[in-house]
């Protein structure tokens, strides 16, 4: 009943071979095949943002993608932002210490969504960044705490190149 | 919300997918997907056959032909974004895209995707209306042009068959030293608009306007050139004057009428925001912004 | 050193960053099957027959189940969670699956169980519904005229309950010589949860073990397992609900569902661990949601503005069911006039049974809309009698020294109402000040010469904070020594972890990373409450306090008598207790632990009773009333009704301060969503019960563009009611803002005459107002 495709997909640098039924969307993909939780489902219609992952280093909502179309394709999800184990990358220790997170349900999809944001705006001002997170819901945080990590994030990555 | 089940095509060609098209029936074409996914996640279309266009090359460039842009119907929203040849030969749709939808819907959805979905606030099908475009369309016959004023025939439904496929849309270049001005009311940022509007404006040596563009979206199922605007501006020097009282015409707009919005508070925007879309694109004309 | 007080990062971020959280969507368990619900397509509808047929013989199905297939497991079919009240007229308590009939659209019909969700909803599909449509009553107003549709065929009216709230003498207040009687009429609306993580149970039933395990995205864990038990007529010790991370509550989530009780049965039916994550469709017809009131209100005051009585009506549509209780209409109307010295009082409350999901509280809990009553009229005073807004709220505000003030007012629960603590007047001084409220007046004046329309807005709130009776809490330290804290506390994000891992700390260690906190798992800890009504810190706070006090002395006695040092002479640093003059005669926290375990045959340490642990249920009966003052301009395109917020001042005081930050972040979450249902948020229904706005697309969420920067002035007036001083936060940011933003758009809109007597309010409306009010200042 079920029309399988063969896929070949890297996924945080790693490559997997994986049979999928031609309707799993990317998301259910993810995180039921691959268990990689870290993405999030919120709405399946392309609005909060929570599913937000890089494909090919460009944000995209993963609820609107199938994953027959990642064949071939790099993804990177939230499990895949920190350098290390013990690790992790400025932008989550921005996020930690200016209270970016409360619930953490939208953050998988924010931290997405601003490493791409940052790469290509290392020097945003307060707007960029409301912009910037502007296809991402928050119920939680109101977008301030997000908004004073992302200007945080900034400055410590600035730093490190700088370094 | 789970897509329901359908059999998928990635065709390598725009001759296989027309020949998908012609072949196979309930069969929907997926391009950025930003519209589509939404539709079979909820499951509001049923298709039996999607018909993946991501595989095709060569449906993705921006071609400056001198008196023309050229975009291929598969070219993404970002590239539009971040396309020099835009931003200097086509302000007004680097205008207007910057309203369209958020980072990561840009990344996928496509030009052709939002053309052939026609959702009356889109900004880049009122781009295309404003600036009278010309779509291609490829069928099992070859290819035909269609004017974009003859490309939408009702609500969200483009004059494109079912065994047909966009391919191209070619947008006539406007005077170096024109205006332009996209100005959309939306409740936040990156919504579809209540209402919008695209000015375009040519000046002669004399300063009066020797050319002119106004279409408002958002208002009617589709587009609206409103010529009554243009005919009262055309030969005329700028004034405020003028153009809040040639914009009253869009009182008389057919406007739809929802939850979201009332057809008198969607004419009442019209009339605002081609007046404001006026003044800004005069502006832009006498600094010499849009060169 | 302390950590009781300061900006610590939280136990709960690095997993969540990482990606490493655990959300109910994140279990999976072998063999686990999923589940799909068949939903009410009508308002209201009698159901003469169901047809799985179709859908049973779709391959990947393991069962479909309708009402009859759960009743043979259901003790009671009926969820009874209404709070007391001898208010209610009829009782109207959820089934767990509709039977012949269903009274709003969303409402569960029937549930497919199969291999994947996909399956389930391609076989959910084939169901066959017979339904015979019923006449609908969607405005719950017309819904208590006589000879109304009726919202469930064979209830006598719709009306669900009514009640009287009130005090002093009205009657005489209002007759005054000399008064000053002002009438309004509000509408009032506020819409759904809509945290970002929806609905979800996974639940698995253990034959072996006849244990029913049950994980739920829930506020309240302890009472779920209650309503299972009474449901299923089972042992409570016998369900274990467990919280995994959860995502965003708000409210709805703290209801007991049809779907949960279905999920458990549909797990012991079936044989495999059931999964059932809510979509977002689902959570807009089928989760509770807040809705619509309706007020009539008239205020009397005297020349100086002083406030005589205050007096009206309340309708309030209540939804097809008791999901709660009265309470939501009940804190409306009771929130009135917390801040200010009212002398009389008193509403009339009616509750109407409509044909849509039930309202039960959102975030504010039905507070903002009695103090936007209050606030609105206030305004309305100072405007007809010439004095400036905050004079007129000056002049009515209570003062500091009347604390503790008692209101003639009874909480639900019978219990006084009493303001604890709190200088209300210098919050709404302070947040005046910083908002700039003195110089406004010239800086609107030039704005309108640019033909620019600014105003500026202010609202004061009071909010019941932590109620009671009590929230448990254990605290047990192992040989590992690791501090564990278990609690009935449920954590959604708002930090419930890291605060109580701040308060135990401050009593054993002041490190808060060795402390693991377990929190909303019945499995863990026999009794709880859950998270709602900002409570947490305050009840949950009080018991770990207490109980980490308990186990820090007995840490200590046994400490002195292994170290063979005074306990006055012994301090308890990270995970050891150490002499003060001897840091190296220390003893870790394990080995003390180790030591009151029991060596068989030998006496345990210092004559003390086995084991480190104590567990608490401090008992606080009365609310501790957090307060502040919102102060906000705004700016208003006359010609698109576009608001844009320039400026959103709050001062703010929840008593004592256990985490800066997150407090702020509380603060902050809480305003933001308050402006979003003053400006944004809008849950519709047609005339037949259907939702109109049924995605996201629809119904606007506030997004980072929109939502303002806000500037917190704190204050801290501990609460005498508890040991720690707290009062709860999570909620206050909510209370005042649609009543600032409101105050603050009038004003802008003073030229046009316009009045605003609603919340929430669009651009088009904005600008039928403005329309309205030129037409009457032309033709008089």
């Amino acid at each position: 009943m079920s029309e399988m495709r063969r896929i070949a997909v890297t996924v945080n640098g790693r490559h997997h071979d994986a049979d999928v039924d031609v309707r799993l969307t990317l998301a259910d993909f993810l995180r039921h095949q691959l268990n990689l939780t870290g993405t999030h489902v919120g709405c399946e219609h392309g609005v909060c943002g929570a599913c937000t992952i890089l494909i090919d280093g460009r944000s995209a909502r993963s609820c609107l993608m199938l994953a027959v179309q990642t064949d071939g394709r790099a993804i990177t999800t939230v499990e895949g932002i920190a350098p290390g184990p013990g690790q992790m990358h400025p932008l989550q220790e921005a996020f930690r210490e200016n209270h970016g997170l409360q619930c953490g349900f939208c953050t998988p999809g924010m931290l997405t969504t601003l490493i791409e944001f940052l790469r290509d705006n290392p020097d945003p001002t307060e707007d960029d960044v409301r912009i910037a997170i502007s296809g991402n819901l928050c119920r939680c945080t109101g977008y301030q705490g997000i908004v004073a990590a992302v200007l945080d994030a900034a400055k410590r990555m600035k730093a490190e190149r700088a370094a | 919300m789970k897509p329901p089940p359908f059999s998928y095509h990635d065709p390598r060609t725009v001759a296989d997918a027309v020949g998908l098209l012609a072949t196979l029936e309930n069969a929907k074409v997926l391009a950025g997907g930003q519209s589509l996914m939404p539709m079979l996640n909820m499951r509001f279309v049923l298709p039996d056959h999607v018909i993946d266009l991501n595989r095709i090359d060569g449906l993705s460039y921006i071609r400056d032909s001198g008196d023309s842009l050229d975009i291929g119907a598969m070219t993404r929203q970002r590239e539009i974004e971040f396309s020099d040849v835009v931003r200097v030969r086509c302000p007004l749709m680097r205008e207007a895209i910057l309203n369209v939808g958020h980072r990561q819907t840009r990344n996928r959805g496509t030009l052709g995707g939002s053309l052939c979905h026609l959702d009356p606030s889109a900004e880049l099908v009122l781009v295309a209306a404003a600036m009278d475009a010309v779509v291609t369309i490829a069928g099992r016959s070859g290819e035909r042009a269609v004017a974009f004023a003859d490309f939408p025939q009702a609500y969200m439904t483009p004059a494109v068959g079912q065994d047909e496929l966009l391919t191209n849309v070619q947008f006539p270049l406007w005077p170096a030293g024109h205006g332009h001005a996209f100005i959309e009311f939306a409740r936040r940022h990156g919504d579809f608009a209540i209402a919008s509007a695209a000015a375009l404006l040519h000046e002669d040596s004399s300063g009066r306007i020797a050319k002119a563009s106004i279409a408002v979206g958002g208002v009617g199922a589709a587009p609206v050139r409103v010529t009554e605007i243009e005919r009262a501006v055309i030969g005329q020097r700028a004034s405020a004057d003028l153009f809040r009282d040639a914009c009253e015409a869009c009182r008389r707009i057919d406007a739809m009428e929802d939850v979201h919005a009332s057809s008198s508070y969607r004419q009442h925007l019209a009339a605002v925001l081609s007046r404001r879309a006026l003044e800004t694109a005069h502006g832009r004309v006498l600094k010499g912004t849009s060169r | 050193m302390t950590v009781l007080g300061n900006r610590v990062l939280r136990l709960e971020d690095e997993d969540l960053l990482r990606g490493k959280g655990r959300f109910v969507d994140d279990i999976h368990l072998p063999g686990m099957l999923h589940a799909a619900f068949v939903r009410s397509p009508f308002g209201h509808a009698a159901i003469r027959g169901i047809d799985k047929t179709a859908a049973l013989s779709h391959p990947g199905v393991h069962a479909v189940l309708t009402r009859d297939d759960l009743l043979p497991y259901l003790k009671n079919e009926r969820i009874v969670v209404g709070l007391p009240s001898p208010a209610y007229r009829q009782n109207r308590d959820r089934p767990a699956l509709a039977g012949d009939e269903v009274v709003h659209v969303g409402e569960p019909v029937a549930v497919v169980i199969a291999t994947s969700r996909y399956i389930a909803e391609d076989a959910a599909a084939l169901v066959e519904v017979d339904y015979d449509p019923l006449p609908t009553i969607a405005d719950p107003r017309a819904a208590l005229i006589a000879g109304a549709p009726l919202a469930h065929r064979d209830a006598p009216h719709n009306l669900l309950a009514e009640f009287d709230m009130g005090y002093g003498d009205i009657e005489a207040a209002f007759s005054t010589p000399g008064a000053h009687v002002f009438r309004e009429s509000f509408w009032q609306h506020r819409g759904g949860g809509h945290s970002i993580e929806c609905r979800g149970d996974v639940a698995a039933y253990d034959a072996m073990d006849d244990r029913l395990t049950f994980w739920s995205s829930t506020q309240t864990p302890h009472a779920a397992m209650r309503i299972l038990a009474d449901m299923l007529g089972r042992n409570e010790e016998r369900i274990r609900v467990i919280t995994p991370d959860v995502g965003g509550g708000f409210g709805p989530k703290l209801i007991f569902y049809p779907e949960d009780i279905t999920v458990a049965i549909a797990a012991m039916i079936v044989g495999y661990p059931v999964k059932w994550i809510e979509d977002r469709r689902e959570h807009f017809v089928a989760t509770t949601q807040e809705r619509d009131q309706y007020w009539n209100m008239e205020i009397a005051a005297d020349g100086e503005g002083r406030v005589l009585g205050l007096r009206g009506a309340l309708i309030h549509d209540h939804g097809a069911y008791t999901a709660r209780g009265v309470n939501l209409p009940y804190e409306s109307a009771q929130t009135v006039t917390l801040p200010y010295a009212i002398p009389a009082y008193q509403i009339n409350v009616k509750l109407a049974l409509t044909n849509k999901v039930p309202v039960t509280p959102v975030r504010g809990a039905g507070q903002p809309q009695g103090a936007f009553v209050m606030e609105r009229m206030l305004d309305r005073v100072g405007r007809e009698l010439g004095i400036d807004r905050g004079e007129v709220r000056r002049r009515n505000l209570i003062r500091a020294d009347q604390m503790p003030y008692t209101k003639p007012l009874k909480a639900r629960g019978g219990r006084s109402v009493v303001l604890d603590s709190g200088d209300y007047p210098k919050c709404q001084e302070d947040a005046l000040a910083r908002g700039g409220w003195s110089d406004f007046p010239q800086r609107q004046a030039a704005a309108r010469a640019e033909g620019r329309h600014l105003g500026i807005g202010v609202a004061n709130f009071v909010k019941g904070t932590g109620r009671g009776p009590f929230e448990a809490v254990t605290v047990r330290i192992g040989p590992s020594g690791t501090i564990n804290v278990f609690s009935g506390a449920a954590a959604m994000g708002q930090s419930t972890k890291t605060m109580l891992a701040q308060v135990v700390a401050e009593e054993l260690g002041n490190d808060i990373s060795n402390v693991a906190v377990v929190p909303g798992d019945t499995g863990t800890i026999s009794m709880g409450i859950g998270g709602f009504n900002s409570r947490q810190t305050v009840m949950a706070g009080s018991s770990a306090h207490v109980a980490a006090v308990k186990v820090r002395d007995k840490v200590l006695a046994v400490a002195s008598h292994i170290l063979d040092v005074p306990e006055r002479d012994l301090y308890i640093h990270g995970n050891q207790v150490m002499a003060t003059d001897a840091p190296e005669r220390a003893v870790s926290l394990g080995q003390i632990a180790l030591s009151v375990t029991g060596t068989p045959g030998f006496v345990l340490p210092g004559g003390v009773a086995p084991g480190l642990e104590a567990t608490e249920h401090v008992v606080i009966d009365d609310m501790a009333y957090a307060n502040g003052c919102a102060v906000t301009e705004v700016e208003v395109d006359i010609e698109t009704g576009g608001v844009k917020i320039l400026n959103f001042v709050i001062a703010h005081d929840c008593g004592r301060v256990i985490n800066p930050m997150i407090v702020d972040g509380q603060i902050v979450g809480a305003v933001t969503h308050g402006v979003g249902n003053a400006l944004y948020e809008w849950m519709g229904f047609d005339e037949n019960c259907q939702p109109t706005t049924t995605n996201l697309g629809e119904y606007l969420l506030i997004t980072a563009p929109e939502a303002p920067h806000i500037d917190i002035i704190h204050h801290e007036s501990p609460s005498p009611l508890n040991p720690l001083g707290v009062k709860g936060v999570g909620e206050c940011g909510v209370v005042p803002a649609a009543a600032a933003i409101m105050s603050a758009i009038e004003d802008a809109l003073t030229p046009f005459g316009v009045r605003i007597a609603q919340t929430p309010i669009t651009p088009q409306e904005i600008v039928a107002l403005i329309a309205e009010g030129r037409k009457k200042k032309a033709a008089p």
